[in-house]
């Protein structure tokens, strides 16, 4: 009884997959799929040699440092880094007194309450405060970027695929939209007001190319030159630091862990043999 | 419950002897997974992943109730806290990548436990309750696993509960009430966050509880082995501790290995970039796709794309899916071949390694996105599946001629060594075992 009622079970499923695999076929056949902008044209993010990749990848601060300032002066005018606070870049390698200047120079006020009235009001921030928010509210952040909001930049590079790479790729990757697309896909001509970019998802990004010109930040003495692709390397790599802060810790940590695990487990090996000795089996 | 020559616990210290008079826990505990327990002595290591999937839930269950320590379960605050977590909280981050990727390394042992189970017959009488209670673990893991992924509330986190509560909404008539009274609200929302961060918490208790049942009914036969030849005497087995807990302590070794390997150099491999992407009802992913161990279900559920006269598609799938886990309770009744193990079996083994094949191509399939050419090729491979184990396992039980079986566990390690040249004499070998006649094994 059980054997029969799953015997026609089996049938029916079976019998359903195949017939739609094959009027699937038959569709796929006569009208295969169109291909599309994105598919045809989406690149891959570009492979940077980053100081932080493999197991004993590590930051370099003076990179994060370098990077930092690109945020500071290009991005955050957008961007915001809302899980990350001032006091976190003591891990770039900067100085609490050096901290709490930037925190208290940042051109954003951080949001307040005025203690004698109760309304609302800003102050410098200090260095317990996160990254203050460029824009009040999402309303205000779209009225003022052609209606998309600039998303917020703290987990970017794990929130994307490939996200170190992609970072560096997407503000490197602004370029005039290719001639072919425009003859293969006459109707995907970038809309007005977006950018034609191959690392995005669509193609096609509101965001404005950030870096378009050397020194457009301007290093310290001793730093490499400030071209387009340093300074987007640089902020790719702050940007990884504010997605993974621990990330020298958990490779450390994982070293010693895994170290530890391979003694271990050659003793239980060897103790394995030891006790199984003599026994078939 | 074990075999008449199981050891006996006799404790020589005092105070054991005390507590053992008025509780006989250390008793329980000695002949559950100590030297009272009798193990056949040719098991392999797929015989060690039970132990392993044990481990894996207590790494769960440690790691989350620290979590919930830290978590916040509330749709405004959740994905910061889990954020706070990884940032402010003193080793939080190896807490939340334990979590995270234990979830995953608990799917992996478990699902070679499964196989080892399916090839070697370990579901066949007389342990048909062992398996029933091993797939009650399945479920339930598979539903903490499902909400455990909706806590972060990422982007993932939300389209996921929406597209699997919507499961539900698939049921004719009373469907869509179902989904709204499950999740609280029409959509995702607080009300569905919390109470699956409530039974998130509960179940891995279940699931506690349910593994002991299924170690009790391990017992009342005892454990299966490679040969599928039940135990016939003392001289077939060792006692569980010291030989098996030994060598199941190397296989936790190995396992620890390859886990902090990902939890330490890659933790978020097996993750999904988009669930660090706060949830947002407004935005939908391009693609969204569960957690790896949901995908050959997500595979089946997504191969239907014709109505049957009045079952639309979607209910279609959503039975399938349904189906294609529950259909493993009937298993022990489907496969009627008295030959436990794959190895004894030509036929089915051939069978068998196409249906792990299939599977594999399944998950692949769910993962990518629902475009041609996947969708043909689940279609392809579902149809596999719902056949190999409705249709052909039951016919290939009746037609298969099956190798010749060795006469005991004993006898099948022996033939091994006389193989090998090395002839040696077994003592305490009992007068029930014949040596291997030459040629009947292998």
């Amino acid at each position: 009884m059980v054997r029969l009622l799953a015997a026609l079970v089996g049938i029916f499923f079976s019998g359903m997959l195949l017939y739609s695999f094959g009027s699937g076929a038959v569709a796929y056949i006569s009208e295969p799929p169109a291909p599309t902008a994105e598919h045809e044209f989406h690149l891959h993010p570009k492979e940077v040699d980053w100081s932080f990749n493999g197991p004993l990848g590590h930051y370099d601060k003076v990179q994060l440092q370098r990077g930092f300032q690109v945020f500071k002066e290009v991005c955050s005018a957008c961007h915001s880094l809302r899980l990350v606070a001032f006091r976190d870049l003591k891990a770039l390698g900067y100085e609490d007194p050096e901290i709490k200047a930037i925190a208290k120079n940042w051109a954003i006020k951080a949001p307040d309450v005025d203690p004698k009235t109760g309304e609302a009001s800003t102050r410098p921030a200090v260095p317990a405060d996160h990254f203050p928010m460029p824009f009040a509210n999402d309303v205000a952040a779209r009225a003022a970027n052609n209606n998309a909001i600039p998303p917020d930049l703290s987990l970017m590079t794990k929130a994307r695929h490939d996200g170190s790479n992609y970072v560096y790729s997407l503000i490197t990757g602004f370029q005039p939209q290719p001639k072919e697309l425009l003859k293969e896909f006459p109707d995907a001509k970038t809309p007005e007001g977006l950018h034609y970019n191959p690392y995005f998802a669509n193609l096609n990004i509101a965001m404005a190319p950030p870096l378009t010109a050397e020194g457009q930040v301007t290093y310290g003495p001793g730093q490499p030159k400030p071209t387009v692709d340093q300074m987007a390397k640089d902020v790719a790599a702050f940007l990884t630091w504010t997605a993974e802060p621990k990330m020298e810790n958990r490779k450390s940590a994982g070293l010693a862990v895994v170290f530890f695990l391979l003694v271990a487990t050659v003793l239980a090996y060897m103790s394995y043999q030891t006790i199984w000795a003599g026994k078939k089996h | 419950m074990s075999f008449p020559w199981a050891e006996h616990y006799s404790p020589t210290h005092p105070l054991m002897k005390w507590v053992d008079d008025r509780l006989p826990l250390p008793r329980f505990v000695y002949n559950a997974v100590g030297a009272g327990y009798p193990v056949p002595r040719n098991l392999n290591y797929f015989w060690n992943f039970g132990v392993l999937s044990g481990v894996a839930l207590t790494i769960q269950i440690v790691t989350g109730i620290i979590l919930a320590m830290h978590y916040g379960s509330n749709a405004g605050v959740a994905f910061d806290s889990v954020e706070h977590i990884m940032r402010d909280v003193n080793g939080g981050w190896l807490l939340r990548y334990a979590h995270a990727n234990g979830a995953s390394f608990f799917f992996i042992v478990v699902y070679l436990h499964i196989f080892r189970g399916l090839f070697y017959g370990s579901y066949k009488a007389p342990r048909e309750m062992v398996w029933l209670l091993g797939l009650v673990i399945f479920l339930l893991m598979m539903a903490t696993a499902f909400m455990g992924y909706v806590l972060p509330w990422g982007q993932m986190s939300f389209w996921g509960a929406k597209v699997i509560t919507g499961l539900f909404g698939a049921i004719p008539v009373v469907g869509e009430p179902i989904q709204t009274w499950l999740l609280g609200g029409f959509a995702p929302g607080n009300a569905a966050l919390n109470r699956f961060f409530s039974l998130h918490f509960l179940l891995p208790f279940v699931i506690a509880a349910v593994i002991i049942l299924h170690i009790w009914a391990l017992h009342i036969p005892g454990s299966s082995n490679p040969t599928g030849v039940e135990v016939k005497g003392p001289q077939d087995t060792v006692p569980f501790h010291p030989y098996y807990t030994a060598k199941d302590g190397f296989g936790l070794g190995v396992f620890l290995i390859v886990y902090c390997l990902v939890l330490f150099f890659g933790p978020n491999a097996l993750g999904h970039p988009d669930n660090y992407i706060p949830a947002n009802p407004m935005s939908t992913p391009a693609h969204i796709v569960p957690e790896w161990y949901f995908w050959p279900f997500y595979a089946i559920l997504r191969a239907f794309t014709f109505d049957f006269f009045f079952i639309p598609a979607k209910l279609l799938g959503v039975m399938a899916m349904f189906a294609s886990i529950l259909l493993l309770f009937v298993l022990p009744w489907l496969d009627t071949s008295p030959v436990r193990s794959g190895n004894y079996r030509p036929l089915f083994k051939k069978f068998f390694w196409l249906l792990v094949i299939d599977v594999l191509i399944l998950g692949y399939c769910g993962g990518a996105p629902a475009a041609e050419p996947f969708v043909m090729i689940s279609q392809v491979a579902a149809a596999y599946y719902f056949a190999h184990f409705l249709i052909i396992l039951p016919i290939v039980s009746r037609i298969e001629r099956p190798l010749p079986l060795p006469n005991s566990i004993t006898a099948s390690v022996l033939h091994q060594d006389s193989y090998e040249g090395e002839r040696e004499a077994l003592p305490g070998m009992g007068a029930d075992t014949q040596p291997a006649q030459p040629g009947l094994a292998h």
